[in-house]
């Protein structure tokens, strides 16, 4: 099995850490004596020690609360924006940003994109996440006929470059913002089939395991109540992780304009808009990218401190 | 009978951002030509982070030689550059250590790694490098060495491993081998052969030897000399009988009391260390023992003993007399 | 070790014929019929007809499968509906440009993302490491198609040091034997030709290598760190050999096993970043063909480009766990 057996080996160098601590190195090298910690509060204890995950949870929230505000604070109907006497401003007092092509303000129009590229990046992600923990779940503890398939599926879902796949079933489906939402939950589902199995397979040989079936209990509680919660950090990092990615593909999208339609003020969309006009003023490019990295730098940076500050590595 | 090597006040930290790690604190000792010390003690006592101290392996961004000199054949090792140190290692003076499965490169041939050191300390080439290699496997007691010069580590077993490694150690005829729990991780047949091998080699070559351990038992048939440290401190030095005769810190009474013997009283149980081993984030105020002794008195929580001499070499960091069972006054 | 290869390539071909029947059964998972679907809502009914003969929907649908798969390996990939030329001589123009492209982004974001993870590693928490981690979690973070509008803008707009577009200059001739220009013009002996095609490779090489360049640096950089503290590298210090034996013998190779794997995961990206880039440069490439194929239904043409596609990722995967096998003796022996 090409790419599901090769996941594994991903997926644990993924848990490595790329910042390790002093002392864990020595105590790695059987230099120090470990001392026994629990994993939530020594998870919580790295987090805010990393300087990284700081900023990367401050910027998270930063973008999560105007997503969240922005509609209710400043309810926006993009068609009664336009004014086409001040189109293609650059950044000045009245308009922090500049204006577009049809004159609306687009710094309105990244804060309003905001909700849009974080509705899609969190809906996206979760839906992939529960749809491929299930299927995950389902491959790994059965195993099997079950197994090979759904591995088989996954398989063959990652043969495809992932954009190509999210275009041609936009294609399909059509434009907009629910379709890409559906286009990139879709592409994503393979990457936590993968991992969950992974998951599964390590943990269901453990001991505790086979005592509880010896016990009576039943399958399904098994993989609720023990699978599931081990599971879980790396479910978190790559799902953090995932909804920076999430974001940059429906940029692409947009950008190709196969997102959300205009006149929604979709970050991607906006850069596309600019281009015609990329020599004479540049910002209608330069600051919807801006917007988009920031985000996406600040997941990442969150999801980066989750993995080093959830590193299974530490409980072994 | 010349001295090889001289520790003295070896001090060894590590700065690190939850705070310093005492983790060697003053250690001295000397080792002669042929002899082999044993080093013994509990994990995280000290040990190997010494002998590392020595070879320069202690990665330096935590790590910081505190103090102390340490004299090989008239040099300091510890003011080296490291070039000059990086000369020393593998061919005067060889590690082998504790877990023969990682120590060795999983993706290089054994014949690969045993020709490395002849091949750079020596300046052997290829034809003769193999040649040799073939006689160390053999000296080890790897016979048809040559059949095995291509195969990869994990194509041994444990035993055999260690047998590499022991060759790759020796293939330079150093003057001092260190072995850093070298038979922990094996199983105690293999344990025994491996350390009759060293015998018959230490017989035949006549290096000088240094093996750590924290299994008394294995000292007692392998050692002229041993050393027990705690929390980076030398806490006793004798000659090896004169130790399991008249151990005289509570802690090695309390390492040996530990150990299962043929000829013990069916009743008596072992005796247990109470107590947690130490925290070496902080530097102990007197003696680092003192928590776990049950013979501690006030003296002992506010000033740390010094190793002292008590007679024909056996050496004491205490302040209690466990024979006469008095404080003793220090001279 | 032959025993391996072959049972890796016979493991290929379920999933081969996986990509095949996928591709196959695309359009009709679309709900409707599948020619109207191509052809679009107001095509006429005779269109309709038509196009369902010609291309044989009418028949039953495991005699279609069987004339596709007869078909696709005879080498016809049928006709494009929009522009009604046989798809494989469009593809053979258009593969070599997309595999020119990726293949040097390949190599430079290889080359400059394992050297970087490299002496990052090395000098853990030097000014290097931290500025090297912080341009890769920035490159990763970045659309490439908004880099490459900012680096057309500082360099092609305004300044003109380099092409906004195209692979050569249009008035330049080549002789197309391979497709692949930059060999095209070595083998015509054209030597200002081919610095001319190196000249329009360099924007979209340099802006696709960000794809898996970042990634790499911090993969290769978490691998590096993790063999440095393995005992084996413990033991080759000890030994007395020389630091850069140590890091580059010793650790590096182990390191680069779970990075190989790594690369070969990346690829999708890297081919998804293709399309992007060949959009913004103009490329002539797979990505722009089958991007406006798939938006004006061309379904001949969809169906080539991600049959080829899939069956070139499913390859190089292959390539992957075979370089895999030869660096990691491991996996050789069982």
């Amino acid at each position: 099995m090409p790419f599901s057996t090769r996941a594994s080996v991903i997926t644990k160098k993924e848990q490595t850490m790329a910042t390790t601590t002093d002392i864990e190195m020595l105590a790695q090298q059987g230099i120090l004596a470990r001392k026994p910690r629990s994993l939530w509060g020594d998870a919580w204890r790295r987090l805010r020690y990393s300087i990284t995950a700081r900023i990367g949870m401050v910027i998270a929230a930063i973008i999560v609360l105007t997503a969240i505000l922005a509609p209710i604070v400043d309810p926006y109907n993009p068609k009664l924006d336009s004014n086409l006497d001040i189109s293609r401003q650059p950044p000045s007092a009245q308009h922090i940003f500049g204006t577009d092509r049809l004159g609306r303000d687009i710094f309105r129009r990244i804060v309003h994109g905001a909700s849009l590229s974080l509705s899609v990046g969190v809906v996206a992600v979760a839906t992939a996440g529960i749809a491929g923990t299930i299927l995950g779940l389902v491959s790994g503890y059965f195993g099997g006929a079950t197994d090979m398939v759904i591995m088989r599926i996954m398989d063959i879902m990652m043969a495809f470059p992932s954009m190509l796949l999210a275009i041609a079933i936009v294609a399909v489906r059509g434009t907009g913002l629910f379709n890409t939402i559906i286009a990139i939950s879709v592409v994503g589902i393979p990457n936590y089939a993968r991992l969950v199995r992974s998951m599964v397979l390590s943990i269901r040989e453990r001991e505790y395991i086979l005592a509880s079936h010896m016990v009576g209990v039943r399958t399904p509680v098994i993989i609720l109540r023990h699978v599931l919660p081990n599971s879980l950090s790396p479910i978190i990092v790559s799902a953090t992780m995932g909804i920076g990615g999430a974001i940059l593909t429906a940029a692409a999208l947009g950008f190709l304009g196969l997102g959300a339609q205009p006149p929604a003020p979709e970050w991607g969309a906006m850069i596309g808009d600019g281009v015609p006009f990329l020599r004479q003023t540049p910002h209608m490019v330069f600051i919807p990218g801006m917007a988009i990295m920031l985000t996406v730098l600040g997941f990442n940076l969150l999801g980066d401190g989750l993995r080093d500050a959830l590193d299974p590595q530490m409980r072994e | 009978m010349s001295t090889v090597l001289e520790v003295r006040n070896l001090e060894t930290r590590f700065e690190t951002h939850e705070g310093t790690v005492y983790a060697v604190n003053g250690v001295s000792f000397q080792l002669d030509e042929g002899e082999t010390l044993g080093i013994v003690g509990e994990s995280g006592c000290g040990k190997s982070v010494t002998m590392l101290s020595l070879l320069g392996l202690i990665p330096t961004p935590p790590g910081v030689i505190a103090g102390g000199q340490a004299f090989f054949l008239g040099r300091d090792l510890l003011k080296m550059a490291e070039e000059e140190i990086r000369m020393i290692r593998g061919s005067q003076i060889s590690m082998i250590f504790q877990d023969p499965m990682t120590s060795l490169n999983p993706v290089l041939t054994i014949g690969d790694q045993i020709r490395e050191p002849l091949e750079e300390h020596l300046n052997m080439v290829a034809a003769q490098s193999k040649q040799r290699a073939i006689e160390l496997l053999n000296l080890v007691g790897i016979t048809d060495g040559a059949s095995h010069l291509d195969d990869y580590p994990f194509q041994f077993s444990g035993g055999m491993r260690q047998r590499v490694m022991i060759a790759m150690a020796l293939a330079c005829s150093p003057t001092i081998l260190i072995a850093d729990e070298p038979t922990t991780a094996l199983d105690m047949t293999i344990q025994a052969q491996i350390i009759e091998l060293v015998k018959d080699l230490r017989k035949e070559l006549g290096m000088a030897i240094i093996w750590i351990t924290h299994d008394l038992g294995i000292i007692a048939g392998l050692a002229h000399r041993v050393m027990v440290m705690y929390a980076g401190y030398v806490v006793e030095r004798a000659m090896v009988e004169d130790l399991y005769e008249h151990p005289s810190h509570p802690y090695t009474r309390g390492l040996l009391g530990s150990l299962p013997r043929v000829d013990a009283e069916s009743d008596k149980d072992l005796v247990n260390i109470e107590g947690m081993p130490p925290d070496l984030l902080t530097k102990p105020v007197g003696c680092p023992f003192a928590p776990r002794c049950q013979y501690v008195l006030s003296r002992c929580r506010e000033e740390n003993p010094v190793l002292d001499e008590l007679k024909n070499g056996h050496e004491l960091a205490c302040w209690w007399d466990i024979d006469r069972h008095k404080p003793r006054y220090g001279r | 070790m032959t025993n391996y290869i072959i049972r890796r390539i016979l493991g290929l071909i379920p999933v081969l014929f996986g990509v095949s029947f996928l591709v196959f059964f695309l359009i009709r998972l679309i709900p409707g019929d599948p020619v109207v679907v191509m052809l679009g809502d107001r095509a006429s009914a005779e269109d309709v007809a038509r196009v369902r003969e010609e291309l044989g929907f009418n028949k039953p649908l495991h005699l279609q499968y069987f004339s596709f798969m007869g078909q696709l390996l005879q080498g016809n990939l049928g006709k494009s509906i929009i522009h009604h030329t046989q798809v494989v001589d469009e593809l053979k123009y258009r593969l070599p440009a997309t595999i020119e492209m990726v293949t040097w982004a390949l190599m430079l974001g290889v080359l400059v993302g394992v050297s970087v993870g490299v002496v990052s590693a090395v000098k853990r928490n030097s000014v290097f490491d931290i500025v090297g981690m912080i341009g890769a979690l920035l490159g990763v973070s970045m659309p490439i198609f908004w880099l490459a509008l900012v680096l057309i803008y500082a360099l092609a707009v305004n300044n003109k040091i380099l092409p906004p577009s195209g692979r050569i200059n249009v008035e330049m001739f080549v002789d197309r034997k391979t497709g692949f220009l930059f060999l095209d013009t070595l083998l015509m002996g054209d030597i200002q030709a081919t610095l001319n095609v190196i000249w329009h490779l360099i924007l979209p090489v340099a802006v696709l290598s960000t794809v898996i360049m970042p990634p790499l640096a911090r993969i290769t950089r978490a691998c590096m760190l993790d063999v440095l503290n393995q005992d084996y590298v413990r033991t080759a210090r000890a030994k007395g050999l020389a630091e850069r034996v140590v890091v580059i013998k010793h650790a590096l190779k182990n390191a680069l096993l779970p990075v190989i794997t790594i690369i070969g995961g990346q690829l999708g990206g890297l081919l998804g970043g293709a399309i992007l880039t060949e959009t913004i440069f103009s490329w002539p490439g797979m990505g722009t063909w089958a991007y406006q194929a798939i938006l004006g239904r061309d379904y001949p043409i969809v169906q080539a480009s991600v049959l080829v596609s899939a069956t070139i990722f499913v390859f190089v995967n292959l390539a992957v766990d075979i370089l895999y096998a030869v660096l990691d003796p491991r996996i050789r022996y069982n």
